[in-house]
């Protein structure tokens, strides 16, 4: 068990270097910072002397040992395109971001779990027929095409919801949230649902294979058997070993709502980080695009961390 | 001897007899969204034929066409449109058509260029094991870390870094091939790492090496031909996937130039027009695009269910 | 009134091409404190009748006609909730595999629990002071502590009689065990079956022993049924089946059955249902080249030691290896048929894997005509080796190729060797095909197209292809039906005189290796413990080990040496 979490921490470790690496990578070879800094006009002579204050001129072990450091303070350098520190942009963003994705895993964990045991359970209903194949559709459409269809029904035809922005916020120290005002709410869920949508049936269809996977095995079998009732086979038996292996990959894909945010943003011209990112990529803003690439890699490793001490707390042979 | 085996069934009689396909012709899903893909692929394919004009060529345009709706004659030109014209005065249903044929060939590329990275490193990484396993795995636990999108995005962004402005629209193309293809190869690679390791210690497999066989022949006589059946489902549905994130990267407007565009693009353009009123030019794209994810997928869920006698 | 009277039940399964009869019109009794075995071979339909009685068919079998009836009810047409009251409550019952029976995230004690509340409705107390008792009857050592264990912290015996524990929670009438021992090893195996036999005794109740064993069914039934192809062919006493079997088909059966007892030159076969298949030896025997036999040995082992590491250990360093061969020598002599027998874990499949050359060597020497081939510095003695040695598997399913067609698979060895090419090859296929008694269509046909016999006869094609001088076979008939096991043998035994085939024997099956080997060693935990002629070691064993093993076979006592073989 320690070992395990050792090793988990360790390899952890390993992945944030590799992406450190790759974003420092970025910055080094794509597009010469020297020439996105100084422009046509320069001089030999400009040119050494900001190779020599940017540290550009010491062996590439050391530059990149600089480059974590500064990273690991939160300094990432400044935008290109907005010539402001990358840090404090996505300071201001990050809110947005981890609201929208926090709803929307709630979301689509309750109703993924949920529908994903009642189509296990009713295996040939009509329901479960009805939802299975809805859930393909749900699969198949694209998340910017949920989000249009959504604006098009709830914004245009019905003009219920607003169709973008977060509505208004409440600054709380560094925090600015969209969770204490009616407006931020009624911004808040086309979004979330947008976001939520194809994790939720991905979880659903997860949760509905395993689960009929499991109704296979030979101790669901005996418990059967043995007289139990079917709620305690399906409700104690099968949901508990249904949940080892959904664990895993449903932390993964909260993990992804965070990346996916980058649609979703984009559709509801949401202010967060995605948002940032996509103009990023547009205008091959390499600060801003390694520092979210760094931020989102801490937060999935975080994430896959507590995912593996999970699936030991469930799992007791994982444990000795 | 010999006539006894001349007179053993041929494999395209054996195919037609065999358990698979005989499930296939019961399912009306899995017939449906054959028949459907194969519609979709064959009118990407013959475009040209199908299409009224080629909306790639600035010279056919006419933006006195511009916003003509469906099967309404333009009140400029007089000219009627299927499907309607979009900004530029292009008919939607030739640009649809054109632009399936970007979305389809990005897919298909992406998808074998993730196939063949992908089952490579798989079979190797689940024979050999050892060092070469443990590497390349980590390479791939790195990247599943992050969503596919994402990746696709970061190389799109890198290689768009690399490449000089002026051949980015021309290269553009490749380069979501390249993103979405490079995004996608962990999947086949766990895939197939996880079924060689199952078949490496089968007697089969035994058998060969006793009688001498090296690791290639094994490998690739023996072992390949019995991983392929997850391959195929997870290829099907990584199709559905490459074009769902095509779509989305040019939606996004990362992927497809809008000289070239692609289903995306066209949503994407259409979405500008959505409160106007315009609704023709997002509607038809977002079908078409639906349809062939859909169908695409549908037929990915049923090889699953039916390559897999153990859900039955 | 019996406890359980089956009469004329009928179970189907449609499938594509027809409706499967799994059991036809088959009728059982079964009365307090009685074991009745049910004894058949694979696709007899005995687990169906378990499976009917249970409520617990798998999809899409039903049952088509015929009753079942618990004292005087009738319950074949109960419906899932009045099914799910008596299972458990009155009837239970015992999976094969002790390893997925338990559910691995919960402790014994809530699965015991739960179940005695389920079925007896007392209270969290009550339930945890009987299920310790049951710990403590069915013969589980510190119970307190075990209690609170999770399944994946015993071993398989102790699994088994923890799923014994959870079969009576509910104080049963009748208990269904279907295949309970098949997982074990014999040690264990015999006493697992004397729990079950003191328990029904002791709490008069009615077991269905569902096996494929002669012997089990000899040893630990009172009453037996014997099926063929879904249908009763006879039943009653054990002793008067057993003994005096009336039926053509459990003759044939009980003469196929190796006898612990005495060694027969050959082994009578099952002929019933005309699964007769030919096996062409003088054929084969007039195209073997005729070697020159070396001096000594032909296979010498010298200080073998072969390591695996286990789980675990952060580091390299940290981690543990267990021996699974530890410093084994023995000779094998030119026309020998040597066997190794010993439990699950005794390194017997390893060594022969290493001598084969499967697996290398972490210590010691192999040498093959007299030639080093352990190491593979030597690439001519490496490849001449390859040629003359072969090896039979012990899953006919896994050991072809499911992708390759016959004739590749017979042939590959051929033209990897570049003995044959092209039209020669194919012709010397044919031939072999015919030979081993399929016939030269099986040529274009794939292995899924064949049964488990007939696939073990194109693994023989397949070890023949290169005319080898030594043959391993591991476990070549424990995936077999007895029928089956007989027809093998005796081919083994015809390739051993006919041809001089040298032979390397695993088995765990006694009975089986003194019919077939000249001399054995016996090995325990990677090492060889004792290294005997086989009559020798059978009838005055030196060590204890072997004694124990010996003692644990089947005794049979019932079963008739003399049965008159019906013609045919």
């Amino acid at each position: 068990m320690f070992s395990f979490v050792i090793r988990r921490i360790l390899q952890a470790l390993l992945v944030l270097l590799v992406v450190g690496l790759v974003a420092f990578a970025m910055f080094n070879f794509i597009g010469d910072p020297i020439d996105n800094m100084l422009g046509q006009e320069r001089t030999q002579e400009d040119v050494d002397r900001l190779k020599e204050r940017l540290g550009l001129d010491q062996p590439f072990v050391v530059q990149y040992a600089k480059f974590l450091l500064a990273a690991a303070q939160g300094n990432f350098g400044v935008s290109y395109e907005q010539g402001r520190p990358v840090a404090d942009i996505l300071a201001e963003r990050a809110p947005a971001t981890l609201e929208l994705a926090a709803v929307s895993g709630v979301f689509a964990l309750t109703l993924g779990i949920v529908l994903g045991v009642f189509t296990a359970i009713r295996r040939d209903g009509f329901w479960a027929n009805v939802i299975m194949t809805l859930s393909l559709v749900g699969v198949s459409l694209p998340t910017f095409l949920i989000g249009i269809l959504l604006i098009y029904l709830f914004s245009v035809e019905l003009d219920w919801l607003p169709s973008f922005g977060r509505g208004d916020t409440v600054q709380i120290g560094g925090w600015s949230t969209g969770l204490l005002t009616t407006s931020g709410l009624t911004a808040l869920i086309l979004p979330s649902i947008t976001l939520g949508l194809y994790q939720m049936t991905l979880i659903m269809r997860l949760v509905r294979s395993e689960m009929l996977e499991v109704m296979r095995q030979d101790y669901i079998r005996f418990a059967r058997a043995r007289g139990l009732s079917e709620r305690t086979v399906t409700f104690r038996h099968a949901l508990k070993n249904t949940m080892v292996p959904v664990i895993t990959v449903t932390g993964l894909q909260l993990g992804s709502l965070i990346a996916f945010a980058i649609i979703t943003e984009s559709v509801f011209q949401w202010p967060g980080m995605g948002l940032l990112f996509i103009n990023a990529i547009q205008f091959v803003d390499i600060p801003v695009m390694a520092a979210y690439l760094m931020m989102i890699s801490v937060m999935f490793v975080a994430i896959n961390l507590i995912v593996d001490i999970l699936y030991v707390a469930v799992d007791p042979r994982l444990r000795t | 001897m010999i006539e006894a085996i001349k007179h053993a069934p041929g494999r395209i009689k054996r195919a037609l007899d065999s358990d698979f396909f005989w499930k296939f012709r019961r399912s009306p899903v899995a017939v449906i969204s054959f028949a459907a893909t194969f519609l979709l692929v064959m009118s990407a394919l013959f475009a040209p034929l199908l299409a009224t004009m080629n909306p790639f060529d600035p010279a056919s345009l006419n933006l006195m066409n511009g916003f003509t709706p469906p099967v309404t004659p333009s009140a400029f030109t007089g000219e009627t449109f299927l499907m309607g014209a979009d900004d530029q005065g292009r008919d939607v249903f030739s640009t649809i058509l054109y632009g399936m044929r970007i979305s389809l060939f990005v897919g298909f590329a992406a998808v074998t260029l993730g196939l063949l990275i992908g089952v490579t490193l798989g079979l190797i990484s689940g024979y050999f094991g050892g060092w070469t396993d443990t590497i390349i795995m980590r390479i791939a636990d790195v990247q599943l870390t992050f969503p596919s999108i994402l990746v696709a995005m970061l190389i799109f962004g890198v290689a768009k870094g690399f490449t000089p402005p002026e051949y980015r629209d021309q290269l553009a193309i490749w380069v979501l091939i390249l993103s979405i293809g490079l995004s996608d190869w962990v999947q086949f690679a766990r895939v197939v790492r996880g079924a060689t390791m199952v078949e490496k210690n089968k007697e089969y497999v035994q058998a060969a090496r006793l009688i001498g066989r090296g690791a290639m022949p094994i490998i690739f006589r023996h072992i390949l031909p019995n991983v392929l059946s997850p391959v195929l489902v997870i290829a099907t549905i990584s199709l559905a996937l490459a074009i769902i994130a095509e779509a989305t990267l040019s939606f996004l407007g990362v992927g497809a130039p809008p000289t070239q565009p692609s289903l995306g693009t066209l949503i994407r353009i259409g979405q500008g027009y959505l409160f106007s009123g315009e609704w023709w030019i997002l509607f038809f794209p977002s079908v078409t695009l639906l349809a062939l994810a859909l169908s695409v997928n549908l037929l990915g869920d049923w090889l699953r269910d039916a390559l897999n006698p153990k859900l039955r | 009134m019996a406890l359980l009277n089956i009469r004329d039940l009928t179970v189907e399964f449609p499938t594509r091409r027809k409706v499967f009869k799994a059991v036809n019109a088959a009728c059982l009794t079964v009365e307090p404190g009685e074991i009745h075995g049910l004894v058949g071979e694979s696709g007899a339909g005995k687990s169906t009748i378990g499976a009917a009685v249970m409520g617990l068919l798998e999809r899409p079998g039903h049952i088509t006609g015929g009753t079942i009836a618990y004292r005087e009810d009738e319950i074949s047409g109960l419906d899932d909730e009045a099914m799910r009251k008596l299972r458990g409550r009155k009837i239970s019952m015992i999976f094969q595999d002790p390893l997925t029976s338990l559910n691995p995230l919960f402790t014994i004690r809530q699965q015991l629990t739960e179940t005695i509340i389920a079925n007896l409705k007392v209270g969290k107390v009550d339930a945890d002071a009987r299920a310790l008792a049951l710990l403590q009857r069915v013969d589980i050592p510190d119970p307190e502590t075990r209690l609170d264990q999770y399944p994946h912290q015993f071993s398989g015996g102790m699994r088994q009689r923890v799923v014994i524990a959870l079969a009576l929670c509910s104080e049963p009438e009748v208990i269904i065990a279907d295949e309970p021992t098949t997982a074990l090893d014999v040690a264990v195996q015999a006493q697992i079956l004397e729990l079950i036999r003191d328990l029904a005794v002791e709490r008069q109740v009615g077991v269905i022993l569902i096996t494929h064993d002669m012997g089990v069914i000899a040893d630990t039934t009172d009453r037996v049924t014997v099926m063929y192809d879904g249908s009763v062919v006879e039943s009653g006493p054990t002793a008067q089946v057993l003994g005096q079997p009336e039926h053509d088909y459990t003759k044939s059966l009980i003469a196929a059955v190796p006898r612990p007892n005495r060694k027969v030159h050959r082994f009578p076969q099952v002929s019933y249902g005309g699964r007769m298949t030919s096996f062409a030896i003088e054929e084969i025997a007039k195209g073997w080249p005729v070697r020159e036999a070396p001096e000594g040995a032909l296979v010498s082992v010298a200080g073998v030691t072969k390591r695996f590491a286990e789980k675990g250990g952060l580091l390299p360093w940290q981690r543990r290896h267990f021996k699974a061969v530890d410093d084994v020598s023995f000779d094998i002599v030119p026309g020998e048929v040597f066997g190794v027998v010993g439990e699950s874990g005794s390194g017997k499949s390893t060594i022969a894997r290493v001598i084969s050359g499967l697996y290398r060597a972490d210590g010691g020497n192999i040498y093959f005509d007299g030639r080093l081939v352990s190491e593979p510095s030597d690439k001519e003695a490496i490849r001449a080796f390859r040629q003359d040695i072969q090896m039979i598997f012990q899953d006919p399913y896994s050991s072809l190729n499911p992708r390759m067609r016959v004739d590749d698979i017979v042939a590959e060895p051929i033209k990897h060797h570049g003995l044959l090419s092209g039209h020669a090859a194919k012709l010397r296929v044919g031939e072999l095909l015919e030979q081993v008694g399929l016939g030269a269509d099986a040529a274009a046909k794939y292995p899924h197209e064949f049964s488990g016999g007939q696939r073990q006869r194109i693994s023989i094609a397949r070890a023949l292809a290169t005319q080898p001088k030594f043959l391993i076979c591991d476990e070549p008939t424990s995936a077999l039906d007895v029928s089956i096991q007989a027809q093998i043998l005796n081919i083994l035994k015809d390739l051993q005189e006919h041809l001089g085939l040298t032979m390397l024997f695993i088995s765990h099956d006694l009975p089986v290796v003194r019919q077939m080997c000249d001399r054995v060693a016996v090995m325990k935990q990677g090492r060889i413990v004792e290294l005997q002629e086989t009559e020798a070691l059978f009838s005055d064993a030196k060590e204890n080990y072997t004694r124990e093993l010996l003692s644990l076979m089947p005794r049979m006592s019932d079963v008739s040496d003399e049965v008159q073989l019906p013609d045919y």
